[in-house]
């Protein structure tokens, strides 16, 4: 309905008409400053204070946040795959988490990056600073060649849900499988979010940077206190079941040049290694099973092949349906909402809003346009996010259906966050048992 | 374990490992290249335009920071130093005194000083400043609007999305270089006088 009244609205030519008219009002504005009192001449030698313009923190310290992260990307690269070396990793992490947590205050962060990028992309006004292109390039580079080491060593959120994860237990893999279905979502919802230039959703929902600065509202304290305490039994949970630059990781992660592996040189097939992950990210040989059946596999393949299309449209069809309910956080839309339904609000003392609507001398029918075209945006956008959330779907199962077979106690690359824990339990590593075969 | 002639699963495996790493690579750089364009070198942070203002008083509740990072900053230069100074006194108020019960700010944060007979100067106490812009409002109503919210550069997180942004009703909020980080309403007469 609402859809509708603004597409008509759209469609009317008045459109430059309204842009002159916006020109004019901007260009009124200029002349703001109305002298009613004049500035009075003083006779006792007083002298104007001058009006005090401190400066931002200097570009100097953004240059340097840059070349830390490089620099701590590199080292923890090294100490995971040259020097294997636990401690080495967890002493980077907490010094990232000192920098780039407390002393940084965990902003720009490369999670939060995805969405600078995003809004670069779409939104010819908005400049972007170098800062947060490098802190979303870098850590993507590095987990091309190195594996997910940034999680490892260099992300505050990591490091800080690494600090209190003391009795890690097992998750069941279906489950872990479901939940890890959310970062899909998350990482959808930001770039349409980011995208429409509404909102920076994983800025907002952020849950450790209120930590970093020591205010917070409630909520997000609350959510905060709860991924630390669940973290103790379960690894890092923003991690594995939120944190959307993972997907990006995970995947890139998944073609590395070069990953940790748990032994430096041939499995023995001890089990030693098998309960020391805390993400259950190591892959368990399969050497027991039999093969399954030819006939099976392609069964499975065709059912496959069936279902993922289906899902796909599913998602990119229930996604379209709620684009009004989606795009009903804008800004420009709730203002056109709010100035169409005045009965509804006609008892509550106006708005904020609908004052500044007022004052700005704006026409109604540019804030319906706008909006209009916010809605479009969101309708394609929703598309594009349903059939996106179907794929993951398609694909997870997909995953969960076919079987790899494997011989050796191994890293799941998408999962690893090269911890280096299961070093530790290597019997090869530590007694230099190269010699002795399975 | 090196590749040989005779494993061409291997191979295969390995090729298909490498095509894919060099078009992922490929991939970040050009949307390294495509965001780049749109760069400044700099930072950004974050403004309020004066001009749009309507001092709805969420700046003092919105920000992250307790009390705010936007204060109420005095641009000498268009005070006219009134003795009943709209944005010192409460409306209605008898006699101009700096008894508290006069007082418009909720945290005594404008301090008003005798200069000589008729005029006075107002300055912010900006520790005790919440940013509410109550004083903002009266100074834009019955003075000059010498009185302007600002977000103080040396307080401010620069947080990535700030969230005072996202509630301003009137979308006073941008994002400005870092090199010219205020946004003060001035006299338009009085900067071509001092030319």
């Amino acid at each position: 309905m609402l859809n509708r009244m603004l597409w008509c609205i759209k469609n009317m030519k008045g459109r430059i008409l309204f842009l002159m008219m916006m020109v004019f009002t901007i260009s009124f504005m200029n002349v703001y400053g109305v002298q009613r009192f004049p500035k009075p001449e003083f006779e006792s030698g007083y002298v104007q204070p001058e009006t005090l313009q401190p400066s931002a923190r200097s570009a100097v310290l953004a240059t340097m946040d840059v070349v830390v992260l490089a620099f701590a990307l590199a080292l923890v690269s090294w100490l995971v795959l040259k020097k294997r070396s636990r401690k080495g990793v967890f002493l980077t992490s907490v010094f990232s988490l000192a920098y780039f947590g407390f002393y940084r205050q965990g902003c720009v962060c490369s999670i939060g990056a995805i969405q600078n990028v995003t809004l670069a992309l779409f939104d010819s006004s908005y400049v972007i600073p170098l800062a947060a292109i490098t802190f979303f390039i870098l850590p993507l580079i590095f987990t091309l060649f190195f594996g997910r080491t940034f999680c490892a060593g260099v992300c505050p959120f990591g490091a800080i849900q690494d600090l209190v994860s003391f009795r890690p237990q097992k998750i069941d893999p279906r489950l872990n499988a479901i939940l890890g279905v959310i970062p899909y979502i998350y990482l959808g919802l930001a770039i349409l979010y980011a995208a429409t230039g509404t909102d920076f959703i994983i800025c907002r929902y952020d849950p450790f940077v209120g930590i970093f600065r020591f205010s917070a509202t409630f909520g997000m304290y609350i959510f905060a206190g709860t991924l630390l305490v669940s973290g103790i039994f379960i690894a890092r949970p923003y991690c594995r079941y939120l944190c959307p630059y993972g997907v990006l990781l995970n995947w890139i992660s998944r073609f590395s040049w070069l990953h940790i592996t748990i032994t430096p040189s041939n499995c023995i097939q001890c089990r030693l290694c098998e309960d020391s992950c805390p993400y259950d990210a190591i892959d368990m040989p399969l050497i027991g099973r039999n093969p399954e059946n030819r006939a099976v596999t392609i069964r499975k393949l065709i059912l496959i092949c069936l279902l993922v299309p289906f899902f796909v449209v599913l998602g990119g069809w229930t996604g379209s349906r709620l684009h009004e309910t989606l795009a009903g956080v804008n800004g420009k839309v709730r203002l056109a909402k709010e100035l169409l339904e005045p009965l509804k609000f006609a008892d509550q003392p106006e708005t904020f809003e609908i004052a500044a609507y007022k004052s700005s001398g704006k026409p109604l029918s540019l804030v319906y346009a706008e909006a209009s075209q916010v809605l479009r945006q969101f309708y394609t956008g929703s598309w594009i996010l349903g059939c996106f959330i179907g794929l993951v779907f398609g694909i997870i199962l997909a995953s969960r259906l076919l079987t790899r077979y494997r011989t050796d106690y191994s890293p799941n690359k998408g999962a690893c966050f090269s911890c280096t824990r299961c070093v530790d339990y290597c019997p090869v590593e530590k007694n230099g048992l190269k010699e002795i075969q399975p | 374990m090196e590749p040989t002639e005779d494993d061409p699963k291997l191979n295969r495996r390995e090729f298909l490992g490498k095509a894919i790493r060099a078009s992922v690579f490929l991939g970040i750089g050009g949307l390294a290249v495509l965001v780049a364009e749109k760069t400044i070198s700099g930072q950004t942070v974050w403004q309020l335009d004066p001009a749009k203002c309507i001092q709805c008083g969420r700046c003092a509740t919105s920000c992250v920071l307790t009390p705010s990072a936007v204060k109420c900053t005095h641009v000498y230069a268009m005070c006219g130093y009134c003795d009943l100074c709209g944005g010192y006194f409460k409306p209605g108020t008898k006699i101009l005194n700096t008894a508290a019960e006069n007082q418009l700010c909720p945290t005594n944060a404008i301090k008003r000083k005798f200069v000589e007979d008729p005029f006075f100067e107002y300055s912010i106490a900006e520790p005790l400043c919440i940013g509410c812009g109550k004083c903002v409002k009266g100074c834009s109503a019955f003075g000059n609007g010498s009185l302007q919210l600002q977000v103080r550069q040396n307080i401010c997180e620069n947080c990535n999305q700030c969230s005072i942004a996202r509630n301003c009703p009137s979308g006073a909020f941008s994002r400005v270089p870092a090199g010219k980080p205020y946004l003060l309403k001035q006299i338009v007469q009085e900067t071509k006088s001092k030319k």
